[in-house]
């Protein structure tokens, strides 16, 4: 990630050039290095106050809940009941699922993109791939309701023929719910799987793939034996980059799941994730009881969300030091 | 028996290699079809009366949008003055003095923890700083939420981009007596000004099309807005509330606000993208 610096030399920065020529400092740059230190302290300070804000606004669920609302399923507002497992079952559904569809779709397009296709070729749908990660995801939402509810209505009974047998095929059709969740998830984070994957494989050797070149492989057998291998730590790191991404998608999640908070193991019931309540119920959070239990929410998945992202990083530093 | 097994080898070759394109062809044709998609739905509904006018109160069929475009215009506008100013500072910050040390390192670390943080948990934040406190929702809460998902973003791309200038042209400078305030802002950022530019414009894009975290700050509203520290309607969030509405009139409505949203966001990207390439030679 951290661009190959201007090789050091005896002037490194600003701040070096202070050293050398042993001056002290002017009084302009000194306004302006302070100017500057205090915009990267803000973000620093900002990060802090999101952490300590929304543990402190949910401290009330945590005094009244512990962490029992985090296994309990009464998601009562009236009673002031708050459990919030229901939500943490759908977020943690509906973003497996996506996994399960992206990552190897992801892995084998940016394959494709970096052994087989030509380079006009591969720019082309490396452009396509990116924009899709522009898309807004009201945007995404909106085709989720009107066209892939619809197909999953229709798709469902056919699974439900042939898969039954399994327990996440049964139940009744309704279009909405967690597979159709799944589905759009995976549209969201099929570009980050697949632009980071092709930049991890772009690193890989020249001499190990020549290497099994040489001795007879196929074009799979130098992906299957020495590309993917020497990248997996990278591949690892953008999925977990996507999957952070997954679990704190909104919009397009809301619209489709169906926002009903029950657990069930069939795919085609309507379910909840966290960030979809949070969508639905702050605005017209009829207590502060019922506020608290949101922001509650909110805090539990930024810190699944920070855990998850430093996980990622930790996998892509650890292929950069070994690179 | 050789043979045999170098022809199964070359099967299972080309039959591996077939699926990858598959996959990449896939993945890139969703793209297309969300484009084509949106064009044909968003066109028949789009219209000059559809830009300028308020929308019609509900069950009323016609209407327009125009509050909703300028509120976005005015929310990301505001995000954009606080977001790309601090992004960018504390980019030539990372970039100019803090390559190393403790609170450089602080500082990174807090922008990447930012960047992987979800927009709605952001928008929690503002919520808790800014709603929660003045009582009120307003336009302010929503750009203040919005700038914190641009500044990680401008951040990253100032700092990159910065360190691409090769360092024998601030020696250069230096060399020549000019004070360091004046080295950094009139050689350094100019000379990476097109790379840190695309990358604000990227940023605004981005916030442009949020929606989760206005749900709560910005709030929405179907007149023309009161001021920023009023509640106000922008475009995304205008479609996510026709898209869940039971009104025929409304999801047209939400087809023909979705084509003129991403029209913007995709005119950006395509823009930077050219925009881009030819400095990419130019900053060696």
């Amino acid at each position: 990630m951290t661009t190959a610096a201007a090789p050091e030399r005896s002037v490194p920065d600003a701040r070096g050039a202070a050293r050398v020529a042993g001056s002290r400092e002017r009084a302009g740059d000194r306004l302006f290095r302070l100017l500057l230190t205090g915009a990267a302290g803000l973000i620093l300070l900002a990060a802090l106050a999101l952490a300590w804000q929304l543990g402190s606004a949910s401290r009330a669920t945590w005094k009244a809940f512990g962490l029992s609302f985090l296994w309990t399923s009464t998601w009562d507002p009236v009673n002031e009941v708050f459990g919030a497992l229901p939500f943490l079952y759908g977020t943690a559904a509906s973003s497996a699922l996506a996994m399960l569809i992206a990552v190897p779709l992801g892995v084998g397009s940016a394959v494709f993109l970096t052994e087989l296709a030509p380079r006009r070729l591969a720019e082309a749908l490396c452009f396509a791939i990116e924009l899709l990660a522009a898309v807004p995801s009201v945007i995404l939402g909106l085709m989720g309701v009107f066209l892939l509810i619809p197909a999953v209505r229709f798709v469902e009974p056919l699974l439900g023929a042939y898969l039954g047998f399994l327990p996440f095929f049964r139940g009744t059709p309704y279009g909405v719910g967690l597979l159709a969740a799944g589905l759009i998830l995976a549209l969201m984070i099929l570009p980050y799987i697949t632009t980071i994957t092709r930049e991890v494989l772009l690193t890989v050797p020249r001499p190990l793939k020549e290497g099994m070149y040489a001795l007879g492989a196929t074009r799979w057998e130098a992906v299957r034996g020495v590309s993917l291998p020497y990248a997996r730590s990278g591949i690892f790191g953008a999925a977990f980059l996507a999957l952070g991404r997954a679990l704190g998608e909104t919009m397009a999640v809301t619209m489709v799941i169906g926002n009903t908070p029950k657990i069930s193991a069939s795919l085609f019931d309507p379910a909840y994730s966290m960030a979809a309540v949070i969508a639905n119920e702050l605005a017209e959070a009829a207590s502060d009881a019922h506020l608290s239990a949101l922001i509650a929410i909110g805090f539990v998945l930024l810190v699944v969300t920070v855990v998850i992202n430093g996980l990622a990083r930790l996998m892509i530093y650890r292929l950069e030091k070994g690179a | 028996m050789n043979g045999a097994i170098y022809a199964r080898r070359r099967r299972v070759n080309a039959a591996m290699l077939t699926l990858t394109a598959a996959c990449a062809v896939l993945s890139a044709s969703v793209l297309l079809a969300i484009l084509g998609y949106i064009a044909w739905k968003g066109a028949s509904s789009l219209s000059w009366a559809f830009l300028t006018n308020l929308p019609k109160p509900v069950g009323e069929a016609g209407g327009g949008i125009a509050n909703a475009i300028v509120g976005s215009a005015k929310v990301v506008g505001l995000a954009g003055l606080i977001g790309i100013p601090v992004g960018v500072a504390s980019g030539v910050y990372l970039a100019e003095y803090g390559r190393r040390g403790r609170f450089a390192f602080c500082v990174r670390y807090a922008a990447d923890v930012m960047n992987g943080v979800p927009s709605i948990v952001i928008g929690l934040f503002a919520y808790a700083l800014i709603v929660m406190p003045m009582k009120r929702f307003s336009a302010l809460s929503g750009s203040v939420a919005l700038a914190l998902i641009m500044i990680p973003i401008v951040l990253r791309n100032t700092e990159e981009f910065l360190r691409l200038v090769p360092g024998t042209i601030r020696e250069a400078a230096l060399a020549l007596g000019v004070p360091r305030w004046k080295v950094v802002l009139f050689v350094m950022v100019p000379t990476a000004g097109r790379g840190i530019l695309t990358a604000a414009l990227l940023a605004l894009a981005r916030v442009a099309g949020e929606t989760a975290p206005l749900i709560f700050t910005a709030f929405g509203n179907r007149f023309w807005d009161d001021g920023m520290l009023n509640p106000i309607a922008t475009l995304p969030h205008a479609i996510y509330n026709y898209a869940i509405s039971p009104y025929e009139d409304w999801h047209r409505q939400a087809w023909a606000a979705a084509l003129i949203l991403m029209l913007f966001v995709l005119a950006i990207n395509v823009a930077a993208r050219l925009w881009l390439r030819p400095s990419a030679g130019a900053a060696h």
